[in-house]
């Protein structure tokens, strides 16, 4: 659709703008404050120059928890986005079957984070959780709490089973846009499963799958309140990812200067990735 | 209202003040050259300056980080290479 | 199951033989035929993988309804599948409770806020993306995005000196505007979807008629976009209702949402599983209501792949 110039739609776009300059600017200006000084409470502050940020970057604790966010997420999108595609392949396309698997499928999407913990915490727990307590009885040695292997296990399993409905979801709504004229021409080229898949339903799913795979990577790279409260980021540290680190340093200790050098790092590497994604995702589609 | 709680600093404040003119700046020449000259550079995507500005801020935030890592807490030469980033950035994204 | 029969009629079409080299032209003929033949055997079992998914997705939350009704002697005692002796005092405990039921009340009140304050903001401001050019629109939108990306740790803090100073902390009002952080963009978002696909003939056909703009989005153009703003208002009460950790830094006592209530009777209470469990399955009901009403709208709002 051919648009018009109108400078005047800023007056529509005003409200918005105020609103999230109000929830989002000065926030982030007063981080870039804090960032650069040191207090001791009472709104009293000394000027500290860069040495938060030397500090930050030099501190293995940040580059760990950087380091295990990153894994985390890529472990994340290896798992969630072909058994999420896989899944939505087998979804039934018409009749009773379509909104009862929606809304079964939704429904961990609505459930609060930290319920969604607490659910995890109890369902692995070898004393009184299903889980924990089948797999004890198989015999297999597994404990959350002392192991830091069962604590990523858990973790992961948790947002297979808190997400993957997103990534199914996403990829049902770009299967049933798909014509009923392209099946028929495959199937008069008598094309195998395979071939339709590749050529028909991948294409079609482009879109789509490049938004789960952004959501997916962004919402996982700032996880908090599940892994928090099933491991509280333990055992050690082994579970401990940023969201978790900065927390403990902003809330924990009440360390402003470190808790807002690191936010501002954090937030610069989420910002340079939601660019590539953003770009790369209007390059597409662009090109169609 | 009381503003202490943000700590102000003259640093900072100048910091945002120099955003502010340049985002204003941008503003002001697209108003008088509209479109954003847009052209595909080295990246091998359309930019528009709008873009570009972007790019250089960005990027000069990683450069500053990268120094204070890996060089040493003199940021002056940091500022001067941004500013050298910018300018290439300007000229060949 | 009427699904399962279109399928498996489809896939059989599917299996004659003739294969264009448009197609199919990487994959040999018997390297087909060989798929052929294993996805035709497996589409007879195609519903076992929704089942599998659901049953695997039921089962945590099975065994919390299951916990919800046992008493604490029997959660820590023996080991069983279902409650031997189902009681209901865990609820009752939660809805006599002012301490308890308050918290939910607390939290329905600053996420219907929030989807108000969220929708009524970005339906004017997602037709100006839609329809019009102006000075950095593009600019403006990626910005309104990375708000959506920003992680809410970053943000927890200031935040909390921000509505200090505004006297606002321990209010609905605070959470509500706080959550319009990463709910604006993305209502932004999902009404420019769905806008766009309105054709632009209507607004200008609508001009000529005589009608004055607030009339014509008010009388014509809301209606058009209905099933757009339910999309809106679902994802805003999804991601307000499931938001903890802004929530738990803006309140104290008086605002406080049901999560942080349970996060803190965990650790005072000595870990009363019972009434944990209970507390739980009360949150996750509110939510299965609501996708039940847009159980419709989902998929569409999902196609435009707005979220």
């Amino acid at each position: 659709m051919e648009k018009t110039w109108n400078n005047k739609a800023w007056f529509m776009v005003l409200p918005v703008l105020l609103l999230v300059a109000f929830s989002a600017v000065i926030p982030l200006m007063t981080v870039v404050n804090y960032s650069v000084q040191d207090t001791f409470g009472n709104n009293v502050f000394f000027w500290n120059g860069s040495d938060w940020y030397t500090e930050i970057l030099g501190s293995d604790r940040f580059w760990l928890s950087m380091v295990r966010n990153l894994i985390f997420s890529a472990i994340i999108l290896v798992i969630e986005i072909p058994l999420g595609i896989f899944i939505a392949l087998n979804m039934p396309k018409k009749g009773w079957g379509v909104p009862v698997c929606l809304v079964l499928m939704a429904l961990p999407l609505l459930i609060p984070w930290n319920v969604v913990g607490t659910i995890w915490q109890v369902f692995g727990r070898i004393d009184i959780g299903l889980l924990g307590y089948t797999l004890s009885a198989l015999g297999i040695d597994y404990n959350y709490v002392n192991d830091p292997t069962d604590a990523w296990v858990t973790v992961i399993l948790m947002d297979v089973w808190h997400w993957t409905s997103l990534v199914v979801l996403l990829c049902y709504a770009g299967l049933v846009s798909i014509p009923d004229a392209y099946y028929q021409a495959a199937k008069i080229d008598g094309a195998s499963r395979w071939a339709i898949f590749r050529y028909i339903q991948l294409p079609k799913m482009n879109r789509v799958l490049l938004i789960a795979v952004l959501l997916r990577f962004m919402d996982s790279f700032m996880i908090y309140t599940e892994p928090f409260v099933v491991t509280g980021g333990g055992p050690g540290n082994s579970t401990t990812f940023m969201s978790i680190d900065l927390v403990k340093i902003a809330v924990g200790q009440f360390d402003l200067g470190p808790a807002a050098a690191m936010s501002i790092i954090y937030f610069l590497i989420v910002l340079l990735l939601s660019w590539v994604f953003y770009t790369v995702m209007t390059t597409v589609d662009a090109e169609g | 209202m009381n503003l202490t709680w943000m700590a102000w600093t003259l640093p900072t404040a100048l910091f945002f003040i120099t955003i502010l003119v340049l985002l204003c700046g941008m503003a002001a020449w697209e108003y008088a050259s509209p479109g954003g000259n847009p052209r595909v550079g080295i990246l091998r995507f359309e930019t528009t300056r709008g873009d570009r500005l972007f790019v250089s801020l960005l990027g000069s935030a990683f450069i500053h980080l990268a120094w204070l890592g890996l060089v040493g807490p003199n940021l002056w030469w940091a500022l001067a290479l941004s500013v050298v980033y910018a300018v290439g950035v300007f000229r060949y994204v | 199951m009427s699904g399962a029969n279109e399928r498996t009629t489809r896939q059989d079409r599917v299996s004659e033989t003739t294969v264009s080299d448009g197609l199919a032209s990487t994959l040999s003929q018997d390297q087909i035929a060989r798929l052929m033949r294993r996805r035709g055997e497996e589409s007879r079992f195609w519903w076992l993988v929704p089942t599998i998914y659901i049953i695997v997705l039921m089962l945590p939350i099975y065994w919390l309804v299951n916990m919800s009704f046992k008493t604490n002697q029997e959660i820590l005692g023996a080991f069983s599948l279902w409650p031997k002796n189902p009681t209901i005092a865990n609820y009752m405990v939660i809805f006599t409770d002012p301490s308890w039921y308050k918290g939910y009340i607390n939290s329905i009140i600053y996420v219907v806020m929030n989807m108000v304050i969220s929708v009524s903001v970005a339906l004017p401001a997602a037709y100006a993306f839609s329809r019009y050019r102006f000075l950095g629109d593009k600019h403006l939108f990626f910005w309104l995005l990375t708000n959506r990306m920003a992680p809410p740790a970053v943000f927890a803090l200031p935040f909390f000196q921000l509505y200090s100073a505004f006297g606002l902390i321990d209010t609905h009002i605070a959470v509500a505007l706080a959550h319009c952080l990463f709910n604006v963009p993305l209502a932004v978002w999902i009404l420019e979807g769905f806008m766009s696909g309105v054709p632009k003939e209507i607004d200008e056909t609508a001009y000529i008629d005589g009608y004055s703009f607030p009339r014509f989005f008010l009388k014509i153009f809301m209606p058009l976009i209905a099933s757009g703003i339910g999309v809106a208002c679902f994802f805003c009460f999804m991601f307000s209702w499931v938001e903890l950790l802004i929530a738990r830094t803006l309140t104290t006592t008086a605002a406080k949402p049901i999560a942080a209530i349970m996060t803190r009777t965990v650790s005072a209470s000595g870990l009363d599983w019972g009434v944990l469990a209970a507390a739980g399955v009360l949150t996750i009901l509110p939510g299965a209501l609501v996708i039940w009403f847009v159980r419709n709208y989902i998929a569409k709002g999902f196609a435009l792949g707005r979220v």
